[in-house]
């Protein structure tokens, strides 16, 4: 720690302060004051996260600050502590940077929100949460970030929670999270249990070649396979794969930035962060690697297709969210880590560029976000125009710009990986295609959205809407630039250098070798023609959407509308997948739920209320009649009592306590009064020894001795008549002589 | 003579005197009855003790006694309580309890 000036705690700590802050006092305070808490935390984050950064360049193992011993029970101790290494630091240099030009922006954006301070300190809460993520040195630390951040994902999808259809997208988005954090716990359990240890390094340390990990199997796949897989579960639900994608379009309810900054940079990326963190265990099971690789390939073609029909400016950005997400899960599920978190990182860039355009574009446009209403935007948002540009064709995989690189690394590394072994060969080739298609569909969706939006000489919407049109102001269009840098040359830091001979020219990917284990070595033939590939795709997916919408809609997309209208219209619902959960899980949980409010509910548990209830009534009427409010009857009960209590208290003492039997050998000794009270009344006993109803012994004496003729097990009866009161008591009692 | 005559008479004693208690509406017979109670409940004290040899059933029947006038004291007083309260003394108008 000592090339730090600051401690690494500071860095999640300052947003939670600025959090704190403004929840407490942000209410009454002026928006400059709440914009200068709110970002100023963010910015001091980010200055003590470059600092940590370059502080940690040269210690190998990166730099790891613990605050206290949070959990000591039996063998399980887990810190609270971070660790600063290349990939958490760069993580958390994307999160504060553009996390602060996303508060400059929100400025901009929330100006005349009326909860402006709430909206900054859920998002200063956010920072906080998701720098606790990444930098959580272990799995439960960073389950709290994880939890963290999408409580925050909640709160801001909500926020304009008056309307109803925001709160529920917040609540899908919670519960459908909740899914996934149930096999992220269910992971980190079996991790736990077969390692003893959920500290990363340890657990990569544990994670070798005899571990029982590999060693112990479960349903014919090692516990290694479950883990990776359970964890992968918990990353589908917070990276919005299939089948846990459904929450993230519907996110866009939220404000813009709110989209910009969690729904597309920083959150939703957090389940590639964990796989990449778990790299070692992920390395020990190649098909929960080739499940991840599938999973993140079916998901960028599908998400892509969807976003072929989309006419809402964010929902298409949301399934190009998705369709982005899958790549990076394939570079992570090919083993390719370092082009997983490359592409994370790019994409950052550009799509938070993108979501930020769109919110300006929204603010010209009145709010609206119909993409079939705008047009000819090029000359009236010229700033806008000229950023989305540029991540447009970062996204596309244009060269150069940032998205060429991420892309064509996780491509080729696809085809180039020999990670999953004997019979899974297929798995690397079967997803690079996938992905070929999926960065053609890219190429194609976000063109058409391009040209939709800013081609043409007019735009398509009301006279109203069109009067209003204007650039945003500087606290939004500067950030916009910012990131359109960042977009378009950010990808510089990841050149596949071997493939000129100069390999030190990749600064990301030897960086990130401390954390994340050797690069994976792409030929350089592989490597150049899928380049070429990739430079091809791009410019047919730009060149097709060209045809169909350039300058406006053209007669061939009009055309293929017409010609297969059930189709469009399917993929305009998004398949209806939505409708197949609703029917296959929804439905169910409703139709038990209601049966179970029936029966347990209204029958058992109100049934036994209204029946207590009523036996009570019941009762009482009856006994209320006891209370004359007469003196008199009261005594006279008192003294029924009292001559019942007389009685009993008299009778000749022979309860079972006071029987005391005594065998030896055959013969037994019964003492019939032993311990008993002594009644001073006459009473004559009868000992029937063998219960068959003629008494051996009778008399006065309570004692009785009997020898028995033969061993075995008899029932011993005693009668005693009381003289005074005739009255009679019988026991019984079993002897055992043998 | 034998200990249980005692205790019979004393019984005998109890009884009417729970009977005054119980079934009387005049509220003075009921405070008699009361007395009669008591003083069977010494009788039987004095029986004891003479047959036990023992003079602690006499210290028990003076405490008793000493009691017996406390209590007619209150209970006379509440009596005039009551009847300046009610004009009566019948128990069975004196149903305040069940309120």
């Amino acid at each position: 720690m000592e090339n730090l000036i600051f401690n690494l705690r500071l860095i999640p700590l300052m947003p939670f302060l600025g959090a704190a802050v403004l929840m407490l006092f942000g209410r009454k305070w002026k928006r400059d004051t709440v914009l200068v808490v709110a970002a100023g935390a963010i910015l001091l984050s980010c200055f003590v996260s470059i600092d940590a950064f370059f502080a940690q360049l040269p210690a190998e193992g990166g730099l790891v600050d613990t605050l206290w011993t949070w959990i000591a029970a039996g063998d399980l101790k887990v810190d609270l502590a971070f660790r600063m290494d290349a990939l958490s630091g760069l993580l958390c240099l994307i999160i504060t940077f553009i996390g602060f030009l996303i508060h400059v922006y929100a400025s901009g954006y929330m100006e005349h929100d009326p909860d402006y301070a709430r909206f900054f300190a859920y998002l200063n809460l956010f920072c906080g949460s998701m720098l606790v993520l990444v930098l959580g040195d272990s799995l439960p630390v960073m389950f709290v970030g994880w939890e963290g951040v999408g409580l925050c994902s909640y709160l801001l999808i909500g926020f304009w929670y008056k309307e109803n259809a925001n709160a529920d997208a917040g609540k899908k988005a919670f519960i459908t999270n909740r899914i996934g954090d149930f096999g992220f716990l269910l992971g980190m359990f079996l991790i736990y249990q077969y390692t003893g240890t959920l500290k990363f390094t340890e657990v990569a340390a544990a994670a070798g070649a005899g571990s029982p990990l590999l060693t112990l199997s479960w349903l014919g796949a090692p516990v290694a396979f479950w883990a990776c897989l359970f964890l992968f579960i918990g990353a589908t639900g917070k990276s919005a794969q299939i089948p846990l994608y459904v929450w993230l379009p519907d996110a866009m309810a939220g404000p813009t930035p709110v989209s910009a900054l969690i729904h597309a940079a920083t959150m939703v990326t957090a389940g590639v962060y964990m796989v990449a963190r778990m790299h070692a265990v992920y390395l020990l099971s190649p098909g929960a690697l080739a499940i991840v690789a599938g999973v993140g390939a079916l998901t960028a073609l599908f998400a892509a297709i969807i976003g072929f029909a989309q006419n809402d400016f964010k929902k298409v950005l949301a399934y190009s969210t998705v369709s982005q997400l899958g790549f990076m899960f394939v570079g992570v599920g090919t083993a390719n880590f370092g082009a997983g978190v490359f592409h994370l990182y790019t994409h950052a860039f550009f799509k938070a560029g993108l979501f930020l355009c769109a919110g300006s574009i929204m603010h010209a446009m009145s709010g609206s976000g119909d993409i079939t209403i705008m047009g000819g935007l090029r000359k009236k948002t010229p700033i806008t125009h000229a950023v989305f540009l540029v991540c447009w064709l970062a996204i596309c995989g244009v060269p150069i710009f940032s998205g060429f690189f991420s892309k064509d690394a996780i491509v080729a590394g696809a085809f180039a990986t020999d990670v999953y072994g004997p019979g899974l060969e297929w798995v690397g080739k079967a997803v690079g295609v996938a992905l070929l298609l999926a960065a053609l569909g890219t190429a194609f969706y976000m063109s058409r959205l391009y040209f939709l939006v800013f081609s043409g000489s007019e735009t398509r919407a009301s006279e109203e809407i069109q009067h209003h049109i204007h650039e945003s102001p500087g606290a939004m269009t500067g950030p916009l630039v910012v990131l359109a840098i960042g977009a378009g040359l950010g990808g510089l830091i990841g050149i596949p250098g071997g493939l000129f001979g100069h390999p030190e020219w990749n600064l990301l990917a030897h960086r990130l070798e401390s954390v994340l284990g050797p690069e994976l070595d792409v030929p350089k033939a592989t490597e150049g023609a899928f380049m070429a590939v990739s430079t091809v795709i791009a410019l047919a997916g730009i060149g097709l959407a060209y045809v169909f919408y350039g300058g406006g809609y053209r007669e061939p997309a009009k055309k293929f509308a017409a010609a297969a209208p059930k189709f469009v219209q399917l993929v305009r619902d998004k398949f209806r997948v939505d409708e197949l959960y609703a029917f296959l899980f929804i439905r169910p949980i409703r139709f038990i739920s209601k049966a179970i409010y029936r029966v347990i509910d209204r029958a058992i548990i109100d049934g036994t209320v209204n029946a207590v209830g009523m036996v009570t009534g019941a009762v009482g009427s009856i006994v209320r009649r006891f209370q004359s409010g007469d003196g008199q009857g009261y005594m006279a009960w008192f003294a029924i009592g009292a001559a019942a209590l007389v009685f009993f208290a008299t009778r000749p003492g022979l309860i079972k306590n006071d029987l005391r039997v005594t065998t030896t050998g055959l013969s037994v000794e019964v003492d019939a009064r032993h311990g008993g009270r002594a009644s001073q009344q006459p009473v004559e006993y009868e000992f029937d020894f063998d219960s068959d109803g003629k008494p051996e012994i009778t008399g006065t004496s309570s004692l009785a001795h009997h020898t028995y003729a033969r061993p075995g097990s008899y029932k011993l009866t005693i009668t005693a008549h009381n003289l005074t009161w005739g009255t009679t008591n019988v026991e019984h009692e079993r002897i055992e002589v043998q | 003579m034998p200990t249980h005559y005692y205790l019979v008479l004393s019984f005998v004693l109890f009884l009417i005197g729970t009977g005054g208690v119980l079934m009387r509406r005049n509220a003075l017979i009921v405070l008699m009855g009361i007395e009669l109670q008591l003083n069977g409940g010494n009788l039987a004290m004095l029986a004891f003790s003479r047959a036990l040899g023992d003079e602690k059933g006499h210290v028990f029947a003076f405490l008793i006694i000493a009691l017996a006038a406390a209590e007619a004291a209150v209970g006379l007083a509440i009596l005039v309580g009551l009847f300046r309260g009610r004009q009566t003394v019948n128990l069975d108008e004196a149903t305040l309890m069940k309120r």
